[in-house]
């Protein structure tokens, strides 16, 4: 009996009469009354609206705005229609265009082959309950309770170039967040320490969640660490790995605060969300060309959505 | 006591037992109440705030004077027009990056009936389109501004919206120490700067400290060498995107710009102006061009040692008398909620009492206002005021000189392109052309 102690304490609640479960269809019925129905349509009505008014519906401006040439000042009813000109612009004028989808594409790759990858491995280490794992975890796991913004400061005392401590370490004379071919690595090295970190204590939970008894079982029929970890406890782990996934994606997808706080996502460190910014937001005001790297922003995001909840809605129906 | 059957008698016993008999409507009208309570109470907050400004006895500044110094001297001066005319400023101080960001929003919104701005094409854009106020009148009351000032205040209908209060000139910054000890001498010529820092190489010091991590300096570098090879008027028709940015003459700026790379320091994009300063306070480096603001770098014991001269002149025919030397002051907002008070204020902003309380307290800027008392001027604003003056034309800065979002969104990083890879420049100049004609025609 000492396995469920919540419902011990509930004693004095006298179970349900049998009547109430196993009401029939008129009793159903008779528990939607007026006020019922009035509460369910507002729960369902105000979630709506939110989501409509703060998603979709600044969503589709965005997409309207970008065929447009407005500069933020004035009326709305003194917009010049332009068509597609913000989107031939952005691909065929714009040099940043290019190298910040390149930028884009190359975190996703850098999280998804090694910080990811990595971060799994440390869990797994880590799951071993080494001595003094407790501090590693921590150690581990500071980076992500720091903003970005943050996390950037603290890199830039590191790298910069006339008197960070890695140049001064190394003696070298590298310009770590001003080379373009060095600072986008430097960056996402940054990145990376941060992601690890995540990665590492979602997989951790995951993985305290196995069954030992799976393990025991594949011990026994001889199976090793490696082919156990492989065969028996990664395939079980299939719901955390999708999130870890998802998570990934999502990372690379809204990276932005750590370039922007090294210098605006320009020179090297270009990405759609820093483009978007610099053209929105600001003195600037091209809110019809910042849209329309906005709107393309929003397409490849829904590409990923699509696939992600294609995969999970296949995975119900099993 | 036995398992709970099903997921709903679990959920039921969990009910104590002093909550099982309150109906659960009531509770969610409960809730629902305490929202609409909550959301009244916000609601009316707001509405009380905006009331207040209608005192005929207040007026509103809104300041992006966010540094603590300069902070402290809008106070005084602010003090100062409360005992001359018994009105009160309330003063609403905004970080200085994000005043400016955010100025489109501000200036639709509810704006202060005064604000801080800089002289320039931004100013003029505002005037033209209806979001600052006229201060014909107010400059009909105001004396001791040379015409360059009033030029520099005058929106494109011809009426005047600006009252200057301070400026500080661009010039070549360098310490006397270090020049004295290996014998400089100041450069008159582009020839002459290429050889004292081929000197200056020998010696071991960087000739001339640079960074553009922030994008804005190098603006400074193209303006200077624009205004050296082509002319004043050359330069203010291509930031109004007249020129093209294919022509010969801005090539030449860059070829220019390209030979003197050499003697800049090196990996400039990932240096911030501060740190190429410091390079410079430390001797190691020889020169700086920048603001006469790069003194903020130095202890107060160094201000003595720092010393400037113009850029050397690079065409004969075209001089070096004139310079970049960015206008701060003031405008007034669209529909002011006091304007006799805020023109009350912009004439004091404008006197040359207020000037003299700037002199007295901030020894990082010139008054604009020629009448004031400047002698406590130290050595450095003397000369500079005295090189702004000799000045035959002034221009303010490439991003205050041209639209903003050509100079964030294509100059900056254009600039950066060209530190990166001088090389390629008709490839860059033919981006920047596309890229200007879009947004100059839209």
């Amino acid at each position: 009996m000492s396995d469920l102690p919540l419902i011990q304490a509930d004693r004095a609640v006298p179970p349900p009469a049998p009547t109430t479960v196993t009401g029939g269809r008129g009793r159903r019925l008779r528990l939607l009354s007026r006020t019922d129905r009035v509460v369910i349509t507002l729960m369902v009505l105000v979630p709506l609206l939110l989501v409509v008014g703060l998603v979709w519906l600044p969503a589709a401006a965005t997409v309207l705005l970008s065929g447009t040439n407005w500069d933020g000042i004035g009326p709305l009813g003194e917009i010049d229609w332009v068509g597609l000109k913000n989107y031939d612009d952005v691909v065929n004028i714009y040099p940043p265009f290019v190298p910040a989808v390149q930028h884009n594409l190359l975190w996703l790759a850098a999280l998804f082959v090694v910080a990811t990858p990595f971060g799994m491995f440390l869990a797994v280490l880590l799951d071993k309950e080494l001595r003094g794992s407790r501090f590693y975890q921590t150690a581990l796991y500071l980076p992500v309770v720091l903003s970005l913004a943050l996390i950037g400061f603290i890199w830039q005392l590191i790298y910069s170039r006339d008197q960070g401590l890695l140049n001064a370490l190394l003696g070298a004379n590298t310009d770590w967040y001003g080379d373009p071919h060095v600072n986008i690595w430097a960056v996402l090295f940054a990145a990376g320490w941060r992601h690890v970190g995540y990665i590492m204590l979602l997989y951790l939970a995951g993985l305290k969640g196995v069954d030992p008894s799976l393990r025991e079982a594949a011990a026994v029929d001889g199976s090793s660490e490696t082919s156990t970890f492989f065969r028996v406890v990664f395939p079980v782990m299939r719901p955390i790995n999708i999130i870890v996934l998802v998570v990934t994606v999502i990372e690379s997808l809204r990276a932005f605060d750590l370039v922007w706080v090294v210098n605006k996502g320009r020179n090297g460190l270009e990405l759609l969300s820093a483009l978007v910014t610099q053209n929105v937001v600001g003195e600037a005001s091209r809110i019809g060309f910042g849209s329309a790297l906005a709107t393309i922003m929003l397409v490849v995001s829904l590409a990923f959505i699509t696939l992600y909840l294609f995969t999970v809605m296949r995975e119900d129906r099993r | 006591m036995s398992r709970p059957r099903s997921q709903a008698e679990y959920l039921a016993r969990l009910v104590p037992p002093s909550v099982a008999g309150l109906n659960r409507r009531s509770l969610l009208a409960g809730a629902a109440g305490a929202g609409a309570l909550l959301g009244t109470g916000l609601l009316a907050g707001c509405g009380s705030d905006s009331g207040s400004g209608g005192d005929a006895k207040a007026v509103s500044l809104g300041s992006n004077q966010s540094d603590p110094k300069p902070k402290d001297v809008i106070a005084k001066v602010m003090d100062g027009f409360k005992t001359s005319s018994g009105v009160t400023v309330n003063i609403n101080t905004v970080d200085h990056n994000t005043f400016q960001e955010n100025i489109n929003n501000y200036l639709q919104g509810k704006p202060d009936d005064v604000f801080t701005w800089f002289a320039g094409y931004r100013m003029r854009f505002f005037a033209a389109k209806g979001l600052a106020g006229d201060l014909s009148d107010v400059w009909g009351k105001l004396s001791g501004y040379s015409d360059a000032f009033k030029k520099a205040s005058t929106g494109d209908d011809g009426k005047q919206y600006f009252v200057p209060a301070s400026y500080y000139p661009w010039a070549v910054f360098y310490r006397k120490s270090v020049w004295q000890q290996h014998g400089y001498q100041v450069p008159k010529t582009l020839d002459e700067l290429n050889s004292l820092g081929a000197q200056m190489k020998k010696d071991g010091l960087t000739p001339i400290a640079f960074a553009d991590k922030d994008g804005w300096p190098a603006m400074g570098t193209f303006d200077i060498l624009n205004l050296r090879i082509n002319g004043y008027q050359f330069h203010v028709d291509l930031m109004a995107g007249k020129e093209a940015w294919t022509s010969d003459k801005v090539k030449k700026v860059f070829d220019t710009w390209a030979g003197l790379l050499p003697i800049h320091q090196p990996d400039a994009l990932g240096r911030t102006w501060q740190e190429a300063a410091q390079s410079l306070q430390q001797k190691k480096s020889g020169m700086y061009l920048l603001g006469l603001f790069v003194a903020q770098q130095f202890n107060n014991d160094e201000q003595d040692d720092l010393d400037f001269f113009t850029f050397p002149e690079v065409d004969s025919t075209i001089g070096s008398k004139a310079l970049d030397a960015p206008i701060d002051g003031y405008m007034m907002a669209r529909k002011p909620k006091s304007e006799a008070n805020a023109k009350k204020l912009l004439e004091y902003l404008g006197s040359k009492d207020a000037a003299n309380i700037t002199v007295k307290n901030d020894p990082s800027t010139l008054v604009a206002n020629t009448s004031a008392d400047t002698s406590g001027y130290t050595a450095l604003q003397k000369k500079a005021a005295e090189l702004v003056g000799s000045a035959t034309e002034i221009a303010q800065f490439l991003d205050r000189d041209t639209r903003p979002d050509f100079a964030s969104t294509v100059m900056i990083p254009a600039l950066q392109q060209f530190i990166k890879n001088p090389k390629d420049v008709s490839g860059l100049l033919t981006s920047i052309e596309n890229q200007k004609k879009s947004i100059f025609t839209s």
